[in-house]
């Protein structure tokens, strides 16, 4: 029977649990998400029907991990296939009414003899203050003050407000407030612009002035074209490809388009452009190439070391065993970033020491070494413990019987050990080969896939396929999530594909019991 | 698992065997020769293996304690002993090394634990109750193993952010949002470890809990997770581990240097111009960065190792 104190416990523990997700729910709420509000509801009720209830027994059990797994496993891999078939990214991340606005509002031009705003700049409290959404904190020459982002414009509640005396806020509760040294680091501060509801726009002048102006482009609805009469005659834009074309040429665009589907595009651009599918197919070979080798090279060196220890006269071994586990305690990100030293050209011990002076990390040949030598360290000593412990299960008897029929110790280890040595660590072999196909750390903390010499310079001598996706997604000036996001899916399914014949052939199939 | 381990057998007629293997024609001798004798080979080939597997932590050891503390004036060998580069690391106001390690240890930490959390609950519906499905969901789980949460790394970036809009605290750039991240990864490669030991665990011993009235809340809590406690510090090690390692996502979502783990902010050390000069006090803080680990696997080995190659030798 169940206790009143466990049942109290058990109470105890639902209620906070709902109340958590009541707050959540709150939150997303205030900020407008009506789908996660509706997850966080069924999230909750489905809380409520297992752990109320005396039924579904398993379920109480599987219930955390599986909401874990479908909110940060399951729900990211479908995003990335739905995003794969869009153009998000730089230049593309907002809806086409966002982009309007925000043409509309960067147009505005000051008209003279307008009173302008004290401005503070700011983020939103607990926003980062050298990445997160920029806030303009404004103070009319009437003393009203007002919030502004590139959203629209607000009024912001006086209480708890400090002003300097000419006007300038000094704080806000909410907000947290750039000094003049981050407010400088933020180039993004020139091109805010804050959108006013009479189609105009608030922009900054400076570090802390404001004016707010006239746009000099409008919107037809009717004919979805945007007018901008700042030029003669005025210049007429329409909707192609996500962005707004200039009718009468059409190289002329404004920078800020929007996030639409494009079907499959980004996939056909995988085969169909040149340079990307010639470097896609050299990623992709070379890809595969680390990954054979590092596996191959570590297993052999392992095996090797192995059965060097397997004698039983030989003593010392738990020294040696703990040793050369070493290379495979050291967190991976010291490992390659020591390496990575220690390639150095110019400096590197190792050129040093073997009196050269190759350019480990700057040309394509030695990168891809480098690269292998610093796996086959890392990997090493993973392989020797797996074999060690593989040739300790092989039974005595066999190799007697093969002493007996007379096979050398050459061939006692051809014929016999060897087999019996691959079916026990096939299965960790595979798993490595699989580990290693998507080995970002390393790469990317070694060469970050360079050099980058080739005729397309977004595609690195040494990279993978996981660190050009990764690139393509945070590096550099111009993110493509939508293309980034197809470079994803096919690794999904090379790996898929790959993976399928072992899948097949692995014993835990059989074993569920 | 427990083979693995296991000790070698050892049987009269080997030491023939493997004086026959090394090429000796003497006679079997019954007591065992030690250091010298026949495996003086093994040795010296031994120490080539151990001077390949220790010249890089070497090295580690001689630029952290390098006086000068550069990495043009590092060398191999010690060239001296000096604590120069761990006072630079620590006085370094725009590198918070301290915070750094903080946050590597409270991620890994917590994240360790939900892990091992979420794994037993789930490892103890799969071994011990009986539904629809289970055979099914344990080959999810496996499927799921083969597509590491990395490859779909733009679309957390992008909910992630989300996140950040409606609840800051949950969202990029802080430690819980990563963690969260993390835990999406947490069933998987675990369960099938942690069901394996839970089915070497005696059914019997639940049935008679059940006579004698006990709850499953109270067979889970109370009896059954005592009796797997070592496959859970099993697991608790890998997976700490192997988020104490975990360069991507933390990259990606921690970009404050106050909220980076040591990975990340040890990486933007080895970046710019003046990573020359900041050699020294970064092998100092690898160095330091090491230990937690290093320590964890010499003192768990046997688990470690285990929990590694579980499934391969039978």
């Amino acid at each position: 029977m169940t206790k009143p104190i466990a049942l109290a416990i058990k109470w105890v523990l639902i209620i906070a649990t709902l109340a958590g997700i009541l707050w959540i729910a709150a939150k997303l709420a205030a900020a407008g998400n009506v789908t996660a509000v509706v997850i966080a509801g069924l999230v909750g009720m489905g809380i409520l029907a297992v752990y109320a209830t005396r039924r579904a027994v398993p379920l109480k059990y599987l219930v955390p991990g599986l909401i874990f797994m479908a909110l940060f496993q399951l729900f990211p891999v479908l995003y990335t296939a739905n995003l794969s078939l869009t153009n998000y990214g730089d230049g593309h991340l907002n809806t086409k009414e966002q982009s309007i606005s925000d043409i509309i509002a960067q147009s505005v031009r000051e008209v003279p003899n307008t009173p302008r705003y004290k401005m503070s700049v700011a983020t939103k409290e607990g926003d980062s203050v050298t990445t997160g959404d920029l806030v303009l904190l404004l103070t009319k020459p009437d003393g009203s003050t007002f919030v502004g982002d590139k959203t629209g414009l607000k009024p912001l509640d006086a209480a708890g407000v400090e002003k300097t005396p000419v006007g300038k806020i000094t704080k806000a509760p909410g907000y947290s407030i750039l000094n003049a040294r981050q407010v400088n680091a933020r180039k993004d501060l020139q091109s805010l612009a804050v959108p006013t509801s009479d189609g105009g726009g608030v922009k900054p002048v400076g570090l802390s002035e404001a004016f707010e102006g006239k746009s000099s482009v409008s919107y037809d609805a009717k004919a979805d074209r945007l007018t901008d009469t700042s030029t003669q005659p005025p210049t007429v834009y329409e909707p192609r490809d996500a962005r707004w074309v200039n009718t009468a040429d059409a190289s002329q665009s404004f920078p800020q388009g929007w996030k639409e589907g494009i079907g499959l595009s980004n996939y056909t651009r995988i085969l169909t452009d040149d340079t990307i599918r010639s470097g896609f197919i050299k990623i992709f070979i070379w890809n595969v190439v680390f990954a054979v080798v590092s596996v191959l090279s570590t297993f052999l060196l392992g095996m090797l070391i192995a059965l060097l220890f397997n004698d039983p006269r030989l003593r010392g071994k738990a020294i040696y065993r703990s040793l050369l586990i070493l290379p495979y305690a050291l967190p991976g990100f010291v490992t390659a970033l020591v390496w990575k030293g220690m390639f150095n050209q110019d400096y590197g011990i190792i050129n040093q020491t073997l009196g050269l002076s190759i350019d480990w990390l700057g040309t394509d040949f030695g990168a891809k070494a480098a690269i292998l030598i610093t796996n086959l360290w890392l990997g090493f000593p993973y392989m020797f413990i797996v074999c060690t412990g593989a040739l300790q299960s092989i039974p005595q008897d066999v190799r007697e019987a093969a002493t007996i029929d007379g096979a050398n110790a050459f061939r006692t280890l051809r014929s016999i050990i060897m087999p019996l040595l691959l079916v026990a660590v096939g299965p960790l072999l595979l798993a490595s080969f699989a580990f290693n196909f998507n080995n970002f750390g390393l790469i990317y903390l070694l060469t970050k896939g360079g050099p980058f010499s080739g005729v397309d310079t977004s595609i690195g001598s040494s990279d993978l396929l996981i660190t050009y996706a990764y690139r393509l997604a945070f590096s550099g000036t111009a993110p493509n999530y939508g293309f980034a996001a197809a470079v994803s899916v096919v690794i999904f399914l090379l790996v898929a594909l790959m993976s399928i014949p072992g899948f097949r052939r692995t014993k835990a199939l059989e074993e569920v019991n | 698992m427990s083979t693995v381990n296991a000790p070698v057998p050892t049987d009269p007629r080997l030491d023939s065997r493997v004086g026959s293997e090394t090429g000796s024609s003497t006679p079997a001798s019954p007591k065992r020769s030690g250091l010298g004798g026949r495996v003086w080979w093994r040795h010296a080939l031994g120490l080539v293996a151990l001077a390949w597997a220790l010249f890089p932590i070497l090295f580690i050891w001689s630029a952290a304690t390098n006086p000068s503390g550069t990495l043009n004036t590092a060398s191999l060998w010690p060239s001296g002993f000096s604590t120069a580069n761990f006072n630079t690391l620590f006085s370094d106001t725009s590198r918070p090394f301290w915070t750094w390690y903080k946050n590597s240890m409270i991620i890994s930490f917590v994240g360790a634990i939900g892990a091992v959390f979420i794994g037993a609950c789930a490892a103890f519906a799969f071994s011990r109750l009986r539904f629809k499905g289970r055979r099914g969901g344990m080959m999810f789980l496996l499927l799921t193993t083969f597509f590491p949460a990395l490859l779909a790394i733009v679309a957390m970036y992008i909910i992630f952010a989300g996140i950040s809009d409606a609840l800051p605290s949950f969202g990029l750039n802080t430690l819980t949002g990563l963690i969260l991240a993390y835990l999406g990864g947490a069933l998987g490669a675990n369960v099938w470890l942690l069901k394996g030991y839970f089915d070497t665990v005696p059914r019997e011993l639940d049935e008679a809990a059940i006579v004698d009235g006990a709850s499953h809340v109270r067979i889970f809590f109370t009896m059954t997770l005592r009796l797997v406690m070592p496959i859970l510090v099993t697991v608790f090690m890998l997976v700490f581990v192997g988020l104490y390692g975990e360069f991507m996502l933390a990259s990606v979502f921690l970009t404050d240097v106050d909220t980076q783990t040591l990975g990340v902010g040890l990486y933007g050390m080895t970046l710019g111009n003046n990573a020359n000069e900041l050699f020294g006090p970064f092998a100092a803080g690898a160095l330091l960065g090491s230990i937690p680990v290093m320590l964890l696997y010499l003192a768990f080995q046997k688990q470690l190792v285990g929990g590694l190659t579980t499934g391969s030798v039978k």
